[in-house]
């Protein structure tokens, strides 16, 4: 089997096309996650036992489950309970909760990272708790989470082609469909691999300078 | 509700009251129905063995910790109560909020906020907590700096500074909220030697120039001695001897307090 160049051509519309999916679908999810985290984990650290049991639970609970199988469950398990949900709205729903149970650690150590003394010294100064929360505890709890946070960016968007079996037409997807519409899957599978390389690569590197950048506005580093 | 403590002093008493303040981890008492007044413009220093109370006296009176019994009077006012009835019953968070400001309070390890500079480090609480303008703090901030020498450094992070500069911007900053009374937790502990003498040097302009009421715990001995108005030896988280600096250091009566300074001066 070898390379063909002009079939590459003619289905790289349909793969950019499906690239331009697999973002969306890794940015939706992440923007989900981001605020399913939040909620998690303000439910952890509410003063009332009751939801601060139930919201470990869940959380426990969906950690000790593949993504797939959540995947799985909502699309073809949950409509036979009536719950029917399109393969997008199944797919945000099931990646936001999936990877907002680890981007609420990501935040809960992120914010015990923050020195006690630090609080001490707000309540010195007689700071509300907004305050102390907004100027003084998030802004030195942001950078600790900052790779956390990018880690699990990354891995939502390398974790999109399982959207493909349940029919989001991201670039997984896609390519299954080229593969079977012309039995060539050479080119479409390398194609996949070598966009999600060149996504990723930069990203992680962006993201280490997004921390850099950070750490230096903050003072960290000597310049 | 509790009506064994008044609702407020009465005019002329200190600016400072413990009465009988209890404060308790578990089984640990760490202070003990502790009496303590301290009068306006007074420099009380605490000095005393490590684990005695020290620290604490300083938290609770800056409310980072709360008692099990007794009262904290400040200005006349309750502190850790609030009136309620014919007594008191322990403060809100709301009632502390306006109570504690009158309280500064300098730590150990400096605690100044790393994400700002030394500037920001100052202004931040008198314009959230004191409503000031901008310029109003900024003025207020740099006037401040200027005092402890640190008005050439107001843009450095924390980090950039050595402990004695950091230690003399946290002495601006809890200065900016124009506290009255002013609580000073071994400032020096955590420098090095030849810093020390800078820090020292803010805290006496404070007590000779603006003669503010000021609680140091310290292992300072030479200083505590030079400085202070009084001079309280802790034990076990009770006083166990009070007086002048030349009495206490010169002529203790308690076993236990010529027993540490014996043990203290020998170090030295
Ligand atoms: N948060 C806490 N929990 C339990 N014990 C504490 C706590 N803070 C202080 N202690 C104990 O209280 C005692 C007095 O502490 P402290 O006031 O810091 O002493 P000092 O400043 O005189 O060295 C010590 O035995 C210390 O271990
Ligand atoms: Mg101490």
């Amino acid at each position: 089997m070898e390379w063909r160049w002009d079939f590459t051509f003619e289905i790289l519309p349909r793969m950019l096309w499906a690239t331009g999916n697999t973002l969306l679908a890794a940015g939706i999810g992440y923007l989900i996650a981001l605020v399913v985290g939040l909620i998690l984990m303000l439910g952890q650290r509410t003063p009332y036992r009751i939801v601060n049991f139930i919201v470990r639970e869940v959380v426990e609970f969906i950690r000790s489950t593949p993504l797939l199988v959540q995947l799985f469950f909502v699309f073809f398990v949950a409509p036979q309970f009536g719950i029917k949900l399109t393969a997008w709205t199944s797919a945000m729903l099931t990646i936001g909760l999936h990877f907002g149970t680890y981007l609420s650690e990501v935040y809960r150590g992120a914010l015990e990272g923050v020195p006690k003394a630090q609080w001490e010294a707000c309540r010195a100064l007689n700071f509300s708790t907004a305050y102390t929360y907004r100027r003084v505890v998030l802004p030195q709890a942001f950078p600790i989470a900052l790779p956390g946070m990018g880690n699990y960016l990354v891995g939502i968007f390398k974790d999109t082609p399982l959207l493909a079996t349940i029919g989001v037409a991201e670039l997984m997807h896609t390519a299954n469909a080229l593969g079977a519409e012309t039995y060539r899957y050479l080119e479409p599978y390398t194609m996949v691999g070598f966009i999600f390389l060149i996504i990723s690569l930069p990203a992680a590197m962006g993201l280490r300078r997004l921390e850099a950048a950070v750490a230096k506005a903050q003072g960290k580093v000597k310049h | 509700m509790d009506t064994r403590h008044p609702q407020s002093l009465p005019d002329g008493s200190p600016l400072v009251r413990f009465a009988d303040v209890t404060k308790s981890y578990g089984d640990l008492t760490v202070l003990d129905k502790l009496n303590l007044d301290i009068a306006q413009n007074e420099m009380v220093s605490i000095i005393g063995p490590s684990g005695s109370g020290k620290t604490t006296v300083l938290r609770v009176l800056m409310t980072l910790e709360t008692i099990n019994d007794g009262v904290i009077y400040v200005d006349g006012e309750p502190l850790t109560h609030m009136p309620s009835g014919a007594g008191l019953e322990v403060a809100s968070e709301s009632y502390l909020r306006q109570r504690r400001s009158k309280i500064g309070m300098v730590f150990q390890q400096f605690n100044l906020f790393p994400h700002m500079t030394a500037l920001q480090n100052c202004i931040e609480a008198p314009m959230q907590v004191l409503g000031l303008s901008r310029d109003e703090a900024e003025e207020r901030a740099l006037d401040l700096l200027q005092m402890v020498g640190m008005d050439s450094k107001k843009d450095q992070h924390p980090t950039r500074l050595s402990g004695g500069q950091q230690q003399r911007v946290a002495i601006a900053r809890a200065l900016a909220m124009r506290p009255q009374v002013m609580l000073l937790d071994e400032v020096t502990s955590a420098l090095d030697p030849e810093v020390i003498g800078e820090v020292l040097n803010v805290i006496r302009s404070l007590n000779s120039e603006h003669n503010l009421t000021m609680i140091m715990v310290t292992h300072q001995m030479g200083f505590a001695r030079e400085i202070s108005d009084r001079v309280c030896f802790f034990y076990e988280g009770k006083i166990a001897e009070q007086g002048s600096p030349e009495k206490l250091f010169e002529d203790p009566q308690n076993e236990r307090t010529k027993q540490f300074l014996h043990a203290v001066l020998d170090a030295n």
